[in-house]
Order: C-alpha cells, then structure tokens, then sequence
C-alpha cells in the first residue's frame, strides 16, 4: 500500500479496502450534545491525527467508532459496512483496535495476558514472538502485572496487545500523553511501521508538534465540530495560527 | 496459646464461607456489575437444602455437597435468564432491588413451608468430635471446613488464573467496557458466571448446616457482613474478597471470644479503618479522579 499524502481520498480508494468513514456523525451525553455533525475518512496505510483541545469530544467520537458510546446520530462505516448497531466486540473482531487514553492495561492480567486476551481477528497480525521482537522489554517483563510497567512500556503494551490481535484501524487517544521525549520518539516510530503495513491510524493528539511527525492529515476539532481539514504539509505552515484559533 | 489456635480455626471456619460467598459475590459484580442482594438468601438457601435433601430423600452431607452446589448453580442460571438479564441495560439500581426484592421472596417462601424456627442438621459423620493433640482440642469439622473452603478457594483461583475462561473472567471482572472493546464478547459470560457465583453461595450455605442455625434468617446477618467484606477486599477484586474473607472471619471469632458483644461492631470498625485508609478497599483499584 502507498503513502497518501492527498488531504482528500480519490473515488477508488473510497471503495477498496478497510476505510473507517464518519458521516455527520452527532453524539450526546443525555441533553448535552458533544459532536455536532462531524465527517471524516481514513484510509488504509494513512495516519490522520484529530486535533482539538480538552473537551473538544475526541475521546467521544473514538468510544462512538469503537460503539462504546451509543447516543449517537449519523453513520460509520468500516470497511464498507455500516457499523450501525454492531456491538463493540463485533467491532473489535471485524479489525477496529482501541488504544484508550488510559492505556486500558489491566492490573489483574499478566503482561503476557494482557497480550492474549484479545482473539487474534487477522491472519496477518502480529504473532506474539514478533511483538517480543519489537519490545523485548515486555518479553522481560512478560510475568508481571501489566499495570506494574511504567507509563511508556504501558503504552507500548496497549498498541502492541492490538497489533497482535491484527487489528487493521487504530484508535489511539493521546499516546504520547505525559510520556519522555525518546517514548514518544518510539511509538512515533511504531506508528509509521505500523502504516507502512497498510493499516490505517486515527490518531488523538494534543501534542501537535508531534502529530506533525507522524500524520498525513489532520481534522481539527472544536467543540465538537470539525473546523478544519487539511494535509500536513499545510498544517505545518499554519501551524501557529490553528492553535491560536483552537485555543491551545 | 491453645485458645489462641482455637479462635484462628473458628475464625478461619466461618472466614471460608465468607471467602466464598465473597466471591461470588465479586465475580457477579464483576462481570455483570449487579451487586446481587440474594446471596445472603443463597447461602441460606443452600443450607435448607441441605436439611430437605436429608429429610426427604434421605441424602447426607456429602451428597447434598455436590448437589446442592449444582441445583443452586441452575438456580443461577434461572435467576440470570428470566430476571437479573432484563434490568442489565439499566441502571444498576434496578437490579439492586430487584435482588432484594428475590430476598424477601425466598426467605418467606422458606419460613411459610419450613416455619421459623431452626432445622436441625447433624454434623456428617467421621467429622464429628474433637481432635486431642496434648492440650489443644481442636473441632473435626471447623478444621475440615477451614481446609476445604481454603482448597475450593485455590481451585477457584487456579481457574481464574490458569484458564482462558478465567482470564476473560478477570479482566472482565475488571472492566467489561474495555473487554468488550478487545474483541470479548463478555454477554456470553455472563449467565454462567451469574450460576457460578450463586453456586458458591449454595456451597458456603452447605459448609454452614451443620454448626449454624438453619432457619430462613440466616442470611439476613450473613450478607450484611459480606457486603463488608467486600468493601474491605476493596469491590470487583476476586483476591480481595478472599482474603478480606477470611480477615473478618478472624476478627469475628477473635472478637466473639474477648469482646463478645462487640464482634459485629468490630468488623465494622475495620471496615471503617480500611475504608479510611484505603478508600477503595485493601485490593481495589484505585479509581483516578
Ligand atoms: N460521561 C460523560 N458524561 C457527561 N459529559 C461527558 C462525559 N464524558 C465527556 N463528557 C463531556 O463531553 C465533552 C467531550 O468530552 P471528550 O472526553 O470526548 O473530550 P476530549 O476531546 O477527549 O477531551 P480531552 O482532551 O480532555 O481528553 C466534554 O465537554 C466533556 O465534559
Ligand atoms: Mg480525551
């Protein structure tokens, strides 16, 4: 699969392959709406950062796509298929992988527990010796608590536990939240590893400078509507301005 | 010192069917987030059957032990299926008192056909009597239900934690939301760990036949301590309700022998203390604000 590095997606790649697309989707907490509206597509292989500030409703429209939050009006739809009612788990198996902003590790499974739990939805997802391969630190520490890594090694558990169920999107919701600058150098390196296998990456981030680094494209969020969508390339020259407008 | 070891094997007796119950009770939260109310009427409804089992067909102790495990994990199942399945989408409350609501059912379904007072139950043979070691005299069957609940108590962890089963249990029991979003389909757990939690009950109810008074109120006492055992082991944690278990069935004990009156306050007042100390209980997690 190559790199796209056009800010919108062409008429044939629209219908091949495993495109997550959100269309006018809207989200409520009881009376409260959070999402007004909100449009985007991500396609194999690209990385598409959403940026917004603190309660702009990203953490929102990841839990909709994941169907995790259910008060919603508008369509998703992966891979062709309108997700429509399908249960989280049903989600999860047709290759939606949730990386949360807590890193979701659980304390009462082992590392390498934490690593199996999920079933294995891909015939080319990452088998358990390559993800040792790619962190050896979670192959030494494989018996512990998952909860007993460092916030970084959590991270690197969370993305690698959805590799190795073969999940073809990734939901991250802030991966590089609080974590040293050589973590964050890491999993920007996994990130564009796991795009040049062909899978797709909606990415949560407020670290824009980061963001930066990793992505093709980037729709920015406030309050809860999309105000802007555009390539990287034009997301580097303006990006002073944007973050001014977003309030960051 | 003799009293001492005496007190630890009572406290370690009743500490099992706390244990036990305790963990029924965890799982069931866990997996279905019901705080079930029912499971003091379950263990007194493993007791009743136990007594009937002997009155009506003649089966003993160890037959009703198997059997009554069983019939109350159907009793589950049942519960699960036509009842507790229903309110799972709502608020938790609901199933609260619809528990609650199964308590009170059940407790005066037993005191209209068995009456109020107690129904006898003998202590089974070969584990009557006491055990002489020098000046230490120990009771037979405090010292087999101690090393039994502790047995049923360590094959329940080893199921937990040896099994593909148990691992999708715990990390179920420890967030179904995100277990769900892994790719678990947690709904198909739900009715047999439901029985599975019911049947424990049923099988600390058994345990307690013999030297408790079995009569439709048992339970009433019962799941209020189990509730703070719960709290104590800190909630949806399986080692902590183990653990804090067996803790209060010590303190229980203890307190019976040097502050009598006070041991139910006692239990409390270290429900107070963990609670103060460690908010979420001794094993719980800590919930990030
Ligand atoms: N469970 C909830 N109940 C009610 N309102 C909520 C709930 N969760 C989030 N909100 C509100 O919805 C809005 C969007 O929240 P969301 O968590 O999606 O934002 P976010 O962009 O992920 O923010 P952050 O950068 O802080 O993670 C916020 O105003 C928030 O207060
Ligand atoms: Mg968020």
């Amino acid at each position: 699969m190559s790199e796209r590095a056009t800010a919108q997606p062409t008429a044939t790649e629209r219908a091949s392959g495993d495109v997550l697309a959100v269309e006018s989707l809207s989200a409520w907490y009881g009376e409260a709406r959070v999402l007004t509206d909100v449009s985007l597509a991500v396609q194999p292989g690209e990385v598409v950062t959403l940026v917004g500030r603190n309660g702009a409703g990203k953490t929102t429209l990841l839990r909709s796509i994941m169907g995790l939050h259910r008060h919603v009006e508008g369509t998703i739809s992966w891979g062709g298929r309108e997700l429509g009612k399908a249960s989280p788990d049903a989600r999860a198996k047709a290759g939606i992988g949730w990386v949360p902003d807590d890193r979701g590790i659980y304390a009462s499974l082992s590392v390498a527990e934490n690593l199996t739990l999920p079933p294995v939805v891909n015939k080319d997802a990452w088998t358990l010796e390559q993800v040792y391969e790619q962190f050896p630190v979670l192959h030494e520490r494989r018996d512990f608590p998952g909860t007993k890594l460092s916030g970084g090694e959590q991270q690197m558990l969370a993305m690698a536990r959805v590799l190795r169920m073969g999940s073809r999107l990734l939901l991250l919701d802030e991966p590089s939240e609080g974590l040293a600058p050589v973590i964050v150098q890491r999993i920007g390196e996994i990130i564009r590893q796991i795009k040049a296998q062909g899978v797709a990456v909606l990415l949560v981030e407020q670290n824009v400078k980061f963001a930066s680094t990793v992505a093709d494209r980037h729709y920015l969020l406030a309050q809860g509507r999309v105000v802007e969508s555009l390539d990287n390339d034009a997301f580097q020259s303006r990006t002073t301005e944007l973050l001014e407008y977003l309030g960051m | 010192m003799t009293a001492f070891i005496q007190y630890t094997l009572q406290g370690l007796s009743t500490g099992g069917f706390y244990a036990l119950s305790a963990l029924g009770l965890a799982v069931i939260f866990g997996v279905l987030g019901v705080v079930n109310f029912s499971h003091g009427a379950c263990y007194m409804l493993g007791a009743v059957a136990a007594t009937v089992l002997l009155d009506t067909l003649g089966l003993g102790f160890w037959a009703a032990l198997p059997l009554v495990t069983l019939l109350m994990f159907v009793f589950g199942v049942l519960m699960e299926r036509l009842l507790v399945r229903w309110l799972l989408k709502l608020d938790p409350l609901y199933n609260f008192l619809l528990t609650f609501g199964i308590t009170l059912v059940l407790v005066d379904l037993v005191k209209r056909r068995y009456g109020v007072s107690s129904l006898p139950y003998q202590v089974p043979a070969g584990l009557e009597g006491r055990i002489d070691l020098g000046s230490l005299s120990l009771s037979r069957y405090q010292l087999f239900v101690s090393v039994f609940s502790v047995l049923v108590c360590l094959a329940v962890w080893m199921l937990l934690t040896k099994t593909r089963i148990g691992m999708i249990v715990r990390a179920s029991t420890e967030d179904a939301e995100r277990s769900r979003a892994l790719g678990i389909n947690v709904g198909r757990w739900v009715t047999p760990v439901f029985g599975f939690g019911i049947a424990l009950a049923g099988l600390a109810g058994v345990l307690a036949a013999p030297f408790r008074a079995v009569n439709a109120d048992m339970g009433s006492n019962f799941i209020i301590v189990l509730f703070a055992v719960v709290v104590i082991g800190g909630l949806g944690s399986i080692l902590g309700a183990v653990v804090a278990g067996f803790l209060v069935g010590l303190v229980e004990a203890f307190g019976q022998a040097y502050a009598d009156r006070f041991s139910q306050v006692l239990i409390f007042v270290l429900m107070a203390l963990v609670v103060l100390i460690r908010p979420a209980g001794l094993f719980g997690k800590e919930e990030a604000a």
